[in-house]
């Protein structure tokens, strides 16, 4: 059956491959966790906020989002985006967000929703004595999260968030809808052209694997040198 | 004592609690305590488990809210909206029974981190004033490293040079030792005992009788939310006039 296999294909779109279409995903991913992380651990912190509204909202949030299918998110944005953007700057035409932008705004509100669970679960992680420490030395509510709570929350938790973007990594993929140049929409692009879908898709998932078996390996050598010091 | 808080400094004691009630929903956990701590003294707050000590004496510094009454510390009002609590508990050490010393911080940064961030000394005053203290409680050798690798007797008395680097105007200790194997628990009481002899303003929640014999001026015994007893150090132990004090030292000197 691989007689007939002809993996050509690859080798002749090779730079396109990698160097247009894993690119792309990696710097997504890259952005989008970065972003994600930030949006998450503030969306975290209004949950857990003695101010109500600002808990309802960021709690309504996110499970609204966690409720609607990544990709049914990425294709409303895509399409909403232009609209949105206009009505909150008052234009009158539909602002231009472009492809890439658009993609990893909706990845980073999306990635939000978990790494806020994922922050919240690791600030509560932290004894309330140790709150009540840094108040006792006179810090303020921010200077608390910045200085004690967030670095070990962020720390216990790194793994975690690891592992989230992990699944990221594999969520970029879903680009492929709008068409957008990622890793799957150039593999496929070229597997059409030259008419080699399963060599090209092998190739795809192939490499997907070894790069979250590699993160994966990453985040257990972690996992076990972080739990040794804390 | 509300007219002293313009003038601050002049208001004689430096923590005065003034019929102070507090409230978890409907369960009331402090009943009218008042109490206070003259400047130099050293007040012992005993009583069994449970009976609101902790509660009463994270009221001190606002770290528990409380709903009646009110407490003056060095002439400020803890419970009023407009005091900058943050600044107030700037100059009120705080020992916890847990330590908590920041676990991700060597101990020289859990020294510096609130001088610099708080009161905005330089690093290297910060530093200096940090290896000043750790000396003080024999630790400074331990400085480049982290609390884990201390013993818990050891992280108390960072915890206590912690609290001092902020040049406090007075200390509150909850349950010190509560938390530390026997061994461990005259190191950190010798600590206490010393700065108490140098002329600390201090509150200590603790059930080390034998400290508060050596060093307490006046003994505060809190049962069921309420300041039963509080009478000089002598008159507690020798006659201690509540019944339920008399049990409790019964109970708790008998071994």
């Amino acid at each position: 059956m691989f007689g007939n296999f002809d993996f050509q294909a690859i080798v002749r779109g090779w730079h396109a491959l990698i160097f247009e279409g894993l690119a792309f995903t990696l710097e997504v991913t890259f952005l989008a966790m970065i972003g994600g992380t930030i949006l998450g651990t503030v969306f975290a912190m209004m949950r857990l906020s003695s101010t109500k509204p600002l808990a309802w909202f960021a709690g309504a949030y996110v499970n609204l989002l966690r409720s609607v299918p990544l990709v049914m998110v990425i294709f409303w944005f895509y399409f909403m985006a232009p609209y949105i953007g206009a009505w909150i700057i008052g234009a009158e035409r539909p602002v231009q967000v472009g492809a890439f932008a658009s993609a990893l705004i909706t990845f980073i509100l999306f990635e939000a929703c978990y790494y806020c669970e994922i922050m919240r679960a690791g600030i509560q992680s932290i004894p309330a004595g140790q709150a009540n420490a840094g108040y006792a030395l006179g810090f303020s509510y921010w200077q608390l999260m910045r200085l004690v709570i967030l670095p070990q929350a962020f720390r216990n938790m790194l793994p975690v968030l690891l592992t989230q973007t992990i699944v990221l990594f594999q969520d970029v993929s879903l680009v492929y809808i709008i068409s957008l140049p990622d890793f799957v929409t150039i593999a496929s692009k070229i597997a059409q052209r030259d008419n080699r879908l399963v060599e090209m898709y092998l190739f795809v998932a192939v490499v997907y694997f070894a790069l979250c078996l590699a993160l994966s390996y990453v985040v257990r050598r972690l996992r076990a040198r972080l739990t040794i010091i804390r | 004592m509300e007219k002293d808080e313009k003038t601050g400094e002049k208001a004689p004691p430096m923590i005065l609690l003034d019929k102070v009630g507090k409230f978890y929903g409907n369960f009331r956990v402090l009943s009218e305590c008042s109490t206070q701590v003259a400047k130099g003294e050293v007040v012992v707050v005993c009583g069994p488990s449970g009976s609101g000590k902790s509660t009463l004496i994270k009221c001190v510094n606002g770290l528990e809210p409380f709903q009646e009454g009110e407490i003056l510390v060095n002439g400020v009002s803890v419970g009023a909206a407009s005091t900058d609590l943050p600044k107030l508990r700037s100059h009120v050490g705080m020992v916890f029974q847990n330590f908590e010393l920041f676990p991700h911080m060597t101990i020289l940064e859990n020294l510096t981190i609130a001088q610099t961030k708080v009161i905005k000394r330089d690093k290297a005053e910060a530093e200096q004033r940090a290896a000043e203290l750790l000396h003080r409680v024999g630790l400074h050798i331990h400085a480049t490293r982290y609390p884990g690798q201390l013993s818990g007797g050891q992280q108390q008395r960072v915890a206590i040079a912690r609290a001092l680097a902020m040049d406090p105007i007075c200390m509150l200790f909850d349950e010190p030792t509560s938390a530390l194997d026997p061994e461990m628990i005259s190191e950190v009481l010798d600590v206490m005992t010393e700065l108490a002899q140098d002329g600390m303003t201090m509150m200590c929640v603790t059930h080390e009788m034998g400290f508060a014999k050596r060093v307490a001026h006046r003994v505060a015994f809190i049962d069921q939310g309420q300041i039963v007893e509080d009478v000089s150090k002598d008159e507690f132990f020798d006659h201690p006039r509540s019944e339920r004090a008399a049990q409790f030292l019964s109970r708790i000197l008998h071994h």
